[in-house]
Order: structure tokens, then sequence, then C-alpha cells
């Protein structure tokens, strides 16, 4: 270390260079894994859910729905936070480099061939210009550690990132909002949707209304 | 099930795990201390993920792991290598083992031993400085210290590590 002189950088550099530096032996992690407890339930549930009162699918609608209204926020469990911020910083990278779409089209039928051979699954591609959502183009990009179909629409002035992934586990409809950006995620026909974007709460519940009775 | 913590926990801090032993393995003085420390420190580092935001993992981990060894050596806890060890250092012509004197052959021995006779609150800001390269607000937050008694402790671990290192030399 020079900012300590030089014969504190000399005693360093000995150190680094001869003592022992003990590797975790073979196995250990293996060990570690196999030591780590069983975690029953996502344990950062929120209480909004648990004590939701309209119980089953169809209720859950009408609770996102309530939820955007109100504009609650549900805190979620790690990894799902963790997706939320890496779907956040994606979309403002699409905006920053000004790269939002590889393939740019209003047309469905141009937008979704475009994916066959570059994902592993069919993402739906709808066009939502007669809602006010107009579909301009969609790109690869890369979240939970796969390629993903992102999907850009335009509302006003404002772009909506749609993030379509095949759905992993039972998630439940949340929104959220995560440096001034609202997130609405949901899972429906066996995918895992993610919308982001800086249109308020609102119209980000509208977004997905109009998608989901697209696909209807 | 909740696999994504799992998932989360192998990317943040599967790959500090040979940081976790090294710092485990120089704190304990047995191969088996320092892997039941880590183990131990792991469990803990899983129940606290949710905590771990924006900062990063392997300093995190790393504090985590000397509070568990400390714990485990104030309470004298471990294998008999790791309690008698600071017993032994100070005793009055203590004699040391076939082993000790064969590694004093070679200079390697010497650094090795000259860490390992350190007093563990040397020893420890050693490791991370020098092993880890840490910063010294890194060491403070993980030895909870301030950041002055961080130098003001590295430079007497400095003094005490090459005093010990010339006896070794002498020795040898």
């Amino acid at each position: 270390m020079d900012d300590e002189g030089p014969e504190a950088a000399r005693l360093g550099e000995r150190i680094r260079r001869e003592a022992a530096y003990h590797k975790a032996p073979a196995g250990l992690a293996a060990r570690v894994l196999a030591s780590l407890p069983e975690v029953p339930a996502a344990p950062a549930r929120s209480p909004a859910w648990r004590w939701n009162p309209w119980g089953l699918a169809s209720g859950l609608a009408t609770a996102f729905a309530l939820m955007l209204a109100v504009g609650v926020f549900v805190a979620m469990p790690g990894a799902d936070e963790r997706l939320a911020e890496d779907i956040v910083a994606a979309h403002v990278r699409s905006l920053m480099v000004d790269h939002a779409f590889d393939v740019a089209s209003s047309d469905s039928h141009t937008v979704k061939p475009w994916f066959a051979g570059k994902l592993d699954y069919s993402p739906p591609v709808v066009d939502l210009a007669a809602q006010g959502f107009a579909l301009v183009g969609g790109r690869l990009d890369y979240l939970d550690h796969r390629p993903v179909a992102a999907l850009v629409y335009r509302h006003r002035q404002h772009l909506i990132n749609l993030f379509i992934l095949p759905a992993a586990r039972n998630a439940r409809p949340r929104a959220l909002e995560q440096h001034g950006f609202h997130l609405a995620s949901w899972d429906s026909g066996g995918m895992t949707w993610w919308a982001v974007s800086d249109l308020n709460a609102q119209e980000l519940g509208q977004f997905r209304s109009a998608l989901e009775k697209a696909a209807e | 099930m909740d696999g994504n913590k799992t998932r989360r926990f192998e990317a943040l801090v599967l790959p500090h795990l040979d940081a976790a032993y090294n710092l485990a393995r120089w704190l304990m003085h047995s191969d088996q201390d320092g892997e039941d420390v880590v183990q131990e420190a792991c469990l803990r580092a899983f129940r606290f993920l949710d905590g771990l935001h924006g900062e990063k993992a392997r300093p995190w981990l790393l504090a985590i792991v000397r509070n568990t060894a400390m714990s485990w050596i104030e309470d004298g806890r471990g294998s008999n290598a790791t309690r008698e060890y600071d017993e032994a250092r100070h005793a009055e012509g203590h004699v040391e083992g076939p082993e000790a004197l064969l590694s004093r052959k070679d200079q390697r021995g010497q650094v090795n031993t000259a860490l390992k006779k350190l007093p563990v609150e040397f020893r420890e800001v050693l490791v991370l400085r020098e092993m880890e390269d840490l910063s010294y607000q890194e060491i403070a937050n993980i030895a909870a210290i301030p950041i002055g008694t961080v130098m003001s402790r590295l430079s007497r671990a400095r003094k005490e590590f090459a005093a010990l290192l010339a006896k070794e030399d002498c020795n040898g």
C-alpha cells in the first residue's frame, strides 16, 4: 500500500505473495447450500394480500384495479424486487441509448415473427392503437438470466416497455413504484407480464386491461 | 418454497465463499473451525439476505463471517486448536511442534507463522487489508471500529508483524 509508506508496502507485498490464501475446501459450497432452510412461504408477503377478502383469481383482478386506483404500494419479496429493479433499469436503458426496439413496426404480424428463432417461446403481440396504446416495436432484452421479449408501446408522449416472460411461478398481480416509474406485473396465458413506464399507475392499469381484453 | 431467495444467495454470496473461508480460517486456527464458522455465517447471510441492498456483497459477507468468528472465540467454542492457540502463544518457554519448526525452512512459512502469532485484532485488519484489498471504510464497517482506529491498528499490526517476522528470520 503506497499510501502507507514503503515499509508498509513491503510488508503488504510479502503477505500477499507468501501468506497462505485459504480457498474454500471442495464441497463447502454444496454443504452450505444443503444447510439452507427450506423457506416455506414468501416471508415478505404483504398483509394486504393475505387479508384480501376477494379470494381467488377473479377477485385478485378487482383488488389489483382497486390498488392501482388508490396507489397502494405493495411490498415484494426480495427476488421479485430485484427483478423489478432490473426491469426499471432495462426501461431506462432503452430510453437512454435510444435503442427502444430492434424491430420498428406497429404491425403485430411483423413484430411477432421477428421473435421467432430468437426466443424459446412465442410472446403474444397485439397492437392497442385503438385503445390509445400504439405498438411501436419490439426488441430482445435480458432479464432473470434469460433473453426475453420486450414490446414498446406509446401512449401520448410516453413509452411503455412491456416485458413478456414464460411464467415461472404463481405470481400475483401487483403494482409498485420504483425510482419514479410505475410497474405492473401479472400472470396470464402462461406468461408473466411486466409493464413499466413513467405513466401514472392508473393509466398503466388501463394499459393492462386493454391488453387482457385483446387477449380474450 | 422460495427458490428465488436461494438463487439470490447463490448469485450474491457463493462467489465470495473463498474470501469468507480465508478470513474464517485466519481468525480461527483450524480448518474445521474455519469451515464451521463459514457454515454458520452463511446461514445468517441467508437469513439477512433481504437486507442486502445496493451495498457490495463481499464486505457485507465478511462482516458476518467476522462477527461469527469473534463470537466463537469469545465463547470459547471451536476445537482445541483454536481455543488453546492464544494461551499457548503467550506461554513461557512454549516449545513449538515439529510442524512449526518444519515450516521455518521456507520464507512462506515465516510469513504464515508470524501472521498466525499476531493477536486476532491485528490479524483481522491485515487479512482484510492485504489479502482482501478492502478500503479503510470497509474494514471499519466489518470490524465495527472507527476509521481512525483502523489506520492506527493497521500500523501497529504491521509493526508487530515485522517484529515477529524478524524473530522468525533470526530463528530460521
